[in-house]
């Protein structure tokens, strides 16, 4: 855990390696050869560890809550799938052209209910990350998660949706086989799925390769997690032409998950562990399972009919407008319909 | 068939600009398109061959020497695609706002409408085309890169629910770079509540003919303009996911030299057809018949 910390994280990284060496029974020994009291010194440590990560907690910046949203030891959807639900089948494949390893997905359990998730899957090594293109969803991954989701429909199965990636893979092997339609695709079709979706954002919610798997009845956004029209670097590389000043870019597109609640495009923000997910993934874990029972209690109850016109309306209303003159100055939400 | 696919060059589309006027009095000059050449004569992009404007006028803003299809605004595109007079504007009066108090982004409104003397990337309205009555939807590349922010989608969107609602056919042509950035989410939440309106009106069983102009990139190709039941594409636009350039970073060299064109995305089976210009309007109403009730033929 200590090494590939993030630059903020030093205080607190730097903290944890001191009071590791002073938990050893070796020091111990040495310490009470000395006299010293290890004890009250390691309780004073771990007091002051924790004023630590509270202090820099308190503080994120934009910017730093997207590198905390690309941590690598950040819990990712298997993780996820593995602590949250009592069993997992892996299916492989989008029935037309490939087996895409960028997303992943397949039936589980939730405390004995069968649920199918999807999901979108970094890799944790180099060759991993390789094999699953870092989480950058070809065509290929979108129709595949699009095939279990119509299973899931079909089946009346609540469908579960893992979002995180920095984006939608833009190769030509993506262009080639119609990255772009199989995005429009999904997200047109989930949004006649005819059973609840709930869409978890437990890292990056990169750009169109996001809300292709993102179209759904509750959206959820883990406290640390990003969801953004365009990464921050690419924002800055347009507007200042320096992808350096990504930092001002983050600002600038209120990506963070609590902006994104602002905003109303996510429904609820999930409170990670003190000091991120990364450092413990089992209370992550935790936390987004209630949060799914949650969701899923409260839209098993509505008929398909009014599960679809809600979710309709969920995306009818986003946007934010003024009507010109001879029309009142009304703003934001879009008239009824 | 043949009377359907006749082009246009036979019966001249109205060159008078003022027979528009109508359509976008409100800021008066509305003729400031890029498609509308200042001088006497200009060079071609593609061929750099010297062209005289007059030429072009009557080509539609096609290369006489290479056919090089220059970009259309969003006024020129209607009043080559639609029946004289035929066009009225709808959604007018929704403006823009600068939801995040994004940088810059209020000088940029301010500036892309004095430029094309529209409110916003995108007009919609109804209008008949071979007298056939249709939806329509033209972006325009010179307000902000054709960009969808919310005003372009919410337009959009209507437009999708009117023609379901109405049960006239929706023909959009597309000309922007993806989802406006200076509004963040609320951009890409665009896309998601242009697919799901697409998917309302398949289901209605209403036609969608969406045509692709240069260049159709990013968050619009990513959504809406992917999902209609025919996909036209004008010949050598700009048509794919992302960036030219940034495709081009991650592969090296080893693109094909159409990588993202319309010519490469017919290749690839993601356009039913290319067609030129001229031929735009025949075209369009081939499939309008094709897919009209045969009890309000309107011939």
């Amino acid at each position: 855990m200590a090494a590939n910390g993030l630059e903020f994280e030093k205080p607190i990284l730097e903290l944890e390696a001191l009071l590791d060496e002073l938990r050893k029974p070796e020091k111990r020994e040495e310490a009470r050869a000395q006299g010293i009291d290890l004890d009250a010194e390691v309780a004073r440590l771990e007091a002051e560890l924790r004023r630590v990560i509270e202090q820099v907690f308190a503080n994120l910046t934009p910017w730093e809550q997207t590198l905390l949203s690309r941590h690598k030891h950040r819990p990712y959807s298997l993780d996820y799938i593995r602590l949250v639900f009592d069993d997992f089948m892996e299916l492989a494949g989008d029935r037309r052209a490939a087996n895409d390893e960028a997303v992943i997905g397949g039936p589980a359990f939730l405390d004995g209910e069968p649920v199918m998730v999807i999901g979108q899957q970094k890799g944790r090594d180099l060759r991993e990350r390789q094999r699953r293109n870092f989480g950058s969803a070809h065509a290929e991954g979108f129709r595949k998660s699009l095939r279990l989701a119509q299973m899931a429909s079909r089946f009346r199965r609540p469908l579960i949706s893992f979002i995180d990636t920095a984006a939608a893979s833009a190769d030509l092997r993506a262009e080639e086989y119609g990255v772009s339609e199989a995005i429009a695709r999904n997200m047109a079709e989930f949004s006649a799925l005819e059973t609840p979706v709930v869409v978890v954002i437990i890292g990056e919610g990169g750009s169109g390769g996001a809300i292709g798997q993102a179209v759904g009845d509750r959206a959820l956004m883990l406290e640390h997690s990003v969801y953004s029209v365009i990464p921050p670097e690419g924002a800055a590389a347009i507007l200042w032409r320096d992808a350096a000043k990504a930092p001002d870019a983050a600002s600038a597109l209120k990506l963070t998950a609590e902006d994104a609640r602002r905003l109303g495009i996510v429904d609820g923000v999930l409170p990670e562990p003190l000091g991120g997910a990364h450092r413990d993934h089992h209370a992550a874990a935790a936390t987004v399972k209630r949060a799914i029972h949650k969701a899923l209690k409260e839209l098993s109850r509505l008929p398909v009919d009014e599960l679809l016109s809600r979710r309709y309306a969920r995306f009818r209303r986003f946007g934010a407008w003024t009507e010109g003159p001879g029309h009142g100055a009304g703003t934001g939400e879009s008239p009824t319909r | 068939m043949v009377r359907a696919m006749r082009s246009p060059r036979s019966s001249p589309r109205p060159a008078d600009p003022m027979s528009a006027g109508g359509w976008f009095g409100r800021r008066g000059r509305a003729r400031a398109m890029d498609s509308v050449p200042d001088g006497l004569a200009l060079k071609c992009e593609a061929c750099d061959e010297i062209i005289f404007a007059k030429a072009l006028e009557r080509t539609l803003q096609v290369c006489p020497k290479c056919g090089y299809h220059r970009r259309l605004g969003a006024q020129d595109r209607l009043e080559a695609t639609v029946d004289e007079d035929s066009f009225v504007e709808m959604d007018r009066e929704l403006q823009p706002s600068d939801p995040l108090q994004f940088p810059d982004y209020a000088d940029k409104i301010r500036l892309a409408r004095e430029k094309t003397g529209l409110d916003e990337a995108l007009v919609t309205g109804r209008a008949s085309i071979e007298g056939m009555q249709v939806m329509i939807a033209v972006s325009d590349f010179g307000f902000m890169g054709g960009s969808m922010g919310s005003v372009y989608g919410e337009k959009i969107t209507r437009t999708f629910e009117r023609a379901a609602d109405e049960r006239l056919p929706a023909v959009v042509f597309s000309a922007s770079g993806g989802a406006r950035m200076q509004e963040g989410l609320i951009a890409l939440m665009q896309m998601a509540k242009t697919s799901a309106a697409v998917q309302r009106l398949a289901r209605a069983r209403v036609p969608y003919i969406s045509v692709l102009t240069n260049p159709t990139t990013g968050g619009v190709f990513a959504s809406y303009a992917s999902l209609a039941d025919v996909t036209l594409a004008e010949p050598g636009a700009v048509v794919g996911f992302a960036g030219r350039r940034v495709g081009r970073q991650d592969l090296g060299g080893h693109l094909p030299a159409n990588f993202q064109t319309s010519e490469f995305q017919l290749e690839h089976g993601m356009v039913d057809r290319i067609v030129p210009r001229r031929d735009m309007r025949g075209a369009l109403a081939y499939l309008l018949r094709f897919f009209s009730d045969k009890t309000d033929d309107g011939s």
